[in-house]
């Protein structure tokens, strides 16, 4: 027996509190060697995913949490060193999983940076269509659960519906509903069609009511705002020390926003506002969705109603797919075609960072390139993993059950923390 | 922080009297869920019940044969290196003289096999196929299994049945006929 103790890793528990004040002579004396030890976690029903946190509670009280990370580590970062760019796709699908076309697409821009493609316009537009609809699938997701935690099981259905729309649309535009592996390098795979079209339109048509009846039933609720309103407050500075970025930083007060400050895919050519919010709080980052879902309501709308006629593909024969039509026919293209699907085309040799705004923050990918046909090395800038790191200093003093709401309103996404 | 001039601060005024009170919320928080009561059901009851599919929806493989019943595939093995997650193997076969009424090309794949484990139904093997052979069925899904070894998906699950042709729009798609 003795030597299983000897292996057993010694848990330190670190308190994490640069700025917030934990008292943690508030544990009254005579109970401080009574503190609790929970596991918040792998496994906890209230925890949207894998990971884990090991509390120390006094009473309700959070003392202390150390987090865990790395239940599904994946390794995509090095198996996308061993595979041809148009692989890497299906890879990223499975970052944030809530909307995964912005990771297909900010992937595909990436490249095209690379390989120096120009996109044609018709094909930008349609990608803004897909990733702000993945912004809006992936905001009703955070809030409709920010609800379910606070007890209110109502909202998060009737948004749902709404989710199943955006999944139709998905399926209509890709093929597929949750990994999309939307659009190719270089453009999109199949044109902007009928079908689509007509279920987006029934779906802009019907999505303003049920948003504003899920706002009237959270926004000015009073249980709530009890529950969210002061909870989890992170300062600007302090937020923009640890990497914060997106919704959770703008909650904070600073209007970052990478579709405005470096706009890709045609962003500049939309009206949209910036919502931000006040003291960085959950009920901020609940609101501050909230107005971005009618922000990219507002874009889709203008996307579709200037989306240009031409081509949905740049010309960019070594890189994307010949129609298959001609595939059949002419030597040319079954070269071509060959030739990309083996990944025998050497993309030149750079680095590239090309950041987009993800469904949580802002999404970058890093590639280096040493002019092989794989990636000489990939790094996903992945939000979730930067608010992970500030959930313990956001949670220490507060309650079990507010730890939980915090939790849910920085949507820490176990797919995109993890990688 | 202002970095732009299209910031627009969120509301987040102090509740009202009426706020605090409740009742009032209680009362149209009661009316929504009534409200509801009387709407169309978005709930469709699965197994009798189907949803209608996109059509380009990427279910379950189908190996196609052409019009005269031949197998399309020539073992070409670009669906298995197209493939991300490496759930294709197959063994490429000799056509012997006498089997033309089977096989298209002359050469063949002997033993095909799917692993539906690994596949993660991207598609890409469908569009690395230049035979017009392998895809993804728009109204098939991969069933659920309850052996290991049930799911590995052979030339017999895989290659489409005469009297049963699986449809995928192949004309649409590749202009050419089944
Ligand atoms: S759908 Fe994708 S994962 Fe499945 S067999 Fe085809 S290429 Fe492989
Ligand atoms: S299915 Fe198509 S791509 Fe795969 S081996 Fe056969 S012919 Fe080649």
């Amino acid at each position: 027996m003795s030597h299983i103790k000897e292996i057993q890793p010694d848990v330190q528990i670190v308190p994490a509190q640069p700025q917030v004040k934990v008292e943690v002579g508030q544990a009254l004396p005579e109970y401080i060697n009574e503190l609790t030890t929970l596991n918040l976690g792998p496994t906890h029903p209230a925890t949207h995913g894998v990971f884990q946190n090991i509390l120390q509670m006094d009473g309700e009280k959070i003392i202390s949490g150390v987090p865990t990370i790395g239940y599904i580590h994946r390794a995509f970062e090095k198996i996308a060193e061993n595979r041809p760019f148009y692989q890497i796709t299906p890879l990223t699908d499975r970052l944030n999983y809530c909307s995964s076309p912005i990771n297909n697409m900010g992937w595909h821009m990436t490249v095209e940076k690379l390989l120096g493609i120009e996109v044609p316009r018709r094909a930008q537009y349609i990608r803004v269509i897909a990733m702000e609809l993945a912004r809006i699938s992936d905001h009703l997701i955070c809030n409709g659960i920010l609800g379910v935690d606070t007890g209110a099981f109502t909202g998060f259905l009737y948004l749902f519906q709404e989710r199943e729309k955006i999944y139709d649309i998905y399926e209509e535009i890709c093929g597929s509903r949750l990994t999309t592996n939307m659009g190719r390098i270089g453009g999109m795979e199949r044109d902007f069609n009928e079908r689509a079209e007509a279920k987006l339109r029934q779906f802009m048509k019907g999505f303003p009511a049920v948003m504003k009846e899920f706002e009237g039933l959270f926004n000015r609720n009073r249980i709530f705002m009890d529950r969210t309103v002061d909870v989890g407050p992170i300062t600007a500075e302090r937020a923009m020390n640890y990497g914060f970025t997106g919704p959770n930083l703008r909650a904070a007060g600073v209007d970052y926003d990478v579709r405005v400050m470096n706009p890709y895919s045609s962003y500049e050519d939309f009206e949209f506002e910036i919502p931000v919010g006040h003291n960085g709080d959950t009920y901020d980052r609940f609101m501050v969705r909230n107005q971005e879902i009618w922000q990219s309501y507002r874009i889709i709308e203008q996307a579709l109603e200037k989306l240009p006629e031409g081509p949905y593909f740049a010309d960019a024969p070594e890189y994307y797919l010949p129609p298959k039509k001609e595939v059949y026919r002419s030597m040319e293209a079954l070269i071509y075609h060959f030739k990309i699907i083996m990944g025998e085309i050497d993309a030149p040799a750079g680095e590239v960072y090309h950041p987009v705004e993800g469904g949580n923050g802002e999404l970058g990918f890093y590639l280096i390139s040493d002019g092989g046909r794989t990636p000489y090395r990939l790094h996903f800038r992945r939000p979730c993993f930067i608010y992970y790191q500030a959930f313990p200093e956001m949670m220490v003093g507060t309650t079990l059950s507010d730890a939980i709401v915090i939790m849910s309103s920085l949507n820490v996404i176990a797919g995109e923390l993890d990688a | 922080m202002k970095l732009t001039n299209r910031s627009r601060k969120t509301d987040k005024s102090p509740m009202t009297i009426a706020e605090r009170l409740y009742l009032p919320a209680i009362a149209s928080g009661l009316g929504t869920t009534i409200k509801h009561f009387f709407q169309k059901k978005p709930t469709i009851q699965y197994p009798e019940q189907k949803r209608e599919f996109s059509p380009v929806f990427r279910g379950l493989h189908v190996l196609k044969r052409d019009e005269q019943g031949r197998e399309r595939c020539t073992a070409c093995g670009l669906c298995a290196v197209a493939c991300p997650a490496e759930a294709i193997t197959m063994i490429a076969g000799e056509r012997e003289p006498g089997q033309e009424h089977l096989y298209r090309e002359e050469k063949y794949a002997e033993v095909y096999e799917i692993n539906m484990l690994r596949c993660i139904f991207c598609g890409l093997c469908e569009e690395a196929c230049p035979k017009a052979a392998i895809f993804l069925q728009p109204d098939k899904i991969a069933p659920a299994f309850y052996e290991r070894d049930e799911v590995i998906f052979g030339k017999d699950r895989l290659v489409e049945k005469m009297d049963d042709r699986a449809s995928v729009g192949i004309e649409k798609y590749t202009g050419v006929k089944s």
